[in-house]
């Protein structure tokens, strides 16, 4: 069930990286709409520009030319408080490296961005409890990261991500640094949310594992979008028989 | 103009809660201090140049205080006690001042020690550009990391500089107590004593934030993309 309007357009954009003398085209032009309530992946051989359009939808980069929109806002018009404001309330970030900040329980991880959005502490600790038990990790909200594993430390990563209750999630290679097990667990847990929560969920990766899940994949190439497949497409090219919702 | 109205008014919506991010004092202390204790033996370091600096600092002043304890006796024989054990005197002073070869002296140690700080500050900054960029990424502003490594820095600062002036005081006066016997501490004017240390703690404190200002900076100016880097 997904919502008809577009969460994040992206229109014409280009972005050319200067390295020394050397010029980088890493985009060359890219159009894409992704439909709110969808979850994408975004798929790319490495230097294709896969992470450089993922950095742009993000709003973690401006494009050279072009526009991104995300909930048709110009992510380039807005100032370094609005930045912050759609980072910490409309997004939510998930990494390969996990990213989670070693100083900090898995709890004060999880309540973090909802410290920055003004809940207050009481409240901040309440639903960061409730999330953690929802990534099952109610148990262990006190370890501090070095205490977890990897699996546990990226599903810590999940809870923080959805803290505010974000429109989009951006995963980039969330799987990337995790065995195959518990990188299917990841991955069954981001859709799972994703469809419960209503979140976009976009995912820049090489993990065969997410086209399973995948509502649509953007295949990516040289800075151009190659092709876009939606679900049925996908069963059909990748050659499985899935069975459909 | 007209897009960045419609996108203030999209990007603030109509929540009731706070449109803007906001990072409360108590919080950016608690964090501070708990980045400070995780790495309490690299801070350790950081600040150990600052405890011997400050110390070096303490000492010649309560040395001064000493001296001009002694003096103030107006006995010649102490008066020649405090030339031979190395006090500059004139003959006609009536109270010590620091000679420029020992201000001279005091200020190198102090910039040496700063310089120290600033490299061992741009260090810690370098290494967690993850945690910064992390924390960017969940919608830190610029003005919050600053003000976490300035919290930090003030915070080790105040404890360096503290233990330094301390330190060196009692250094001095356990060399007075050698050097003259009892009535170094008996002609002693204690409020000096407090006004000494206060003073090298004061600076102590202004050093460290001197020398974190430059890669609190930085940190606060890094891209949040940088949280994504992978090492290969």
């Amino acid at each position: 069930m997904t919502d008809s309007r577009n969460i994040v357009r992206v229109s014409k954009v280009t972005k050319t990286f200067q390295l020394g003398k050397v010029e980088v085209h890493a985009l060359q032009g890219v159009d894409l709409e992704i439909a709110a309530g969808n979850y994408i992946s975004i798929m790319g051989p490495s230097g294709s520009g896969k992470s450089t359009l993922f950095n742009m939808i993000g709003g973690l980069d401006k494009p050279t030319s072009g526009k991104v929109f995300i909930d048709e806002v110009d992510i380039a018009q807005l100032d370094a408080y609005e930045l912050a404001w759609l980072r910490c309330r409309k997004i939510g970030y998930i990494f390969q490296t996990f990213n989670i900040i070693q100083v900090m329980t898995a709890l004060e991880n999880v309540t973090l961005p909802m410290i920055f959005a003004g809940l207050n502490n009481n409240s901040a600790v309440e639903k960061g409890i409730q999330l953690l038990e929802l990534v099952g990790l109610g148990d262990r909200f006190r370890h501090k990261p070095f205490e977890l594993s990897g699996g546990q430390q990226q599903r810590v990563a999940v809870a923080r991500a959805l803290a505010n209750d974000p429109a989009i999630i951006l995963a980039d290679e969330p799987t990337g640094n995790l065995d195959l097990t518990t990188g299917e667990e990841i991955i069954r847990l981001l859709k799972q949310l994703s469809q419960e929560r209503k979140v976009t969920v976009i995912s820049a990766t090489h993990d065969i594992k997410m086209l399973n899940v995948s509502d649509q994949v953007v295949w990516i190439r040289d800075g151009r979008i190659d092709r876009i497949e939606d679900r049925e497409e996908l069963s059909i090219s990748v050659g499985t028989i899935d069975t459909r919702e | 103009m007209e897009n960045r109205h419609a996108a203030r008014e999209t990007v603030k919506g109509s929540d009731s809660v706070d449109r803007l991010v906001v990072l409360p004092f108590k919080k950016s202390v608690e964090i501070s201090l708990e980045s400070i204790r995780v790495r309490f033996f690299r801070s350790l370091i950081t600040t150990m140049s600052l405890v011997l600096a400050i110390s070096f600092l303490s000492f010649v002043r309560v040395s001064t205080d000493v001296g001009n304890g002694l003096l103030s006796t107006q006995d010649p024989s102490l008066r020649h006690a405090l030339i031979r054990t190395g006090y500059d005197i004139g003959p006609e002073d009536t109270s010590l001042e620091s000679s420029p070869k020992q201000r001279w002296i005091i200020i190198l140690s102090l910039l040496v020690c700063v310089v120290g700080i600033v490299n061992a500050q741009l260090m810690a900054v370098t290494e967690r550009f993850r945690e910064i960029g992390t924390m960017k990424c969940l919608g830190a502003l610029d003005r919050f990391i600053l003000r976490l490594f300035l919290l930090e820095a003030g915070m080790q600062g105040i404890a360096g500089a503290f233990v330094g002036a301390l330190t060196g005081a009692l250094f001095s006066l356990i060399n007075a107590l050698l050097s003259f016997g009892t009535i170094a501490v008996t002609t002693l004017l204690w409020t000096e004593v407090f006004l000494s240390i206060v003073f090298a703690t004061g600076v102590g404190f202004v050093l460290s934030l001197a020398g974190v200002m430059y890669p609190a900076i930085v940190a606060a100016r890094m891209q949040p993309v940088e949280a994504m880097r992978v090492e290969q």
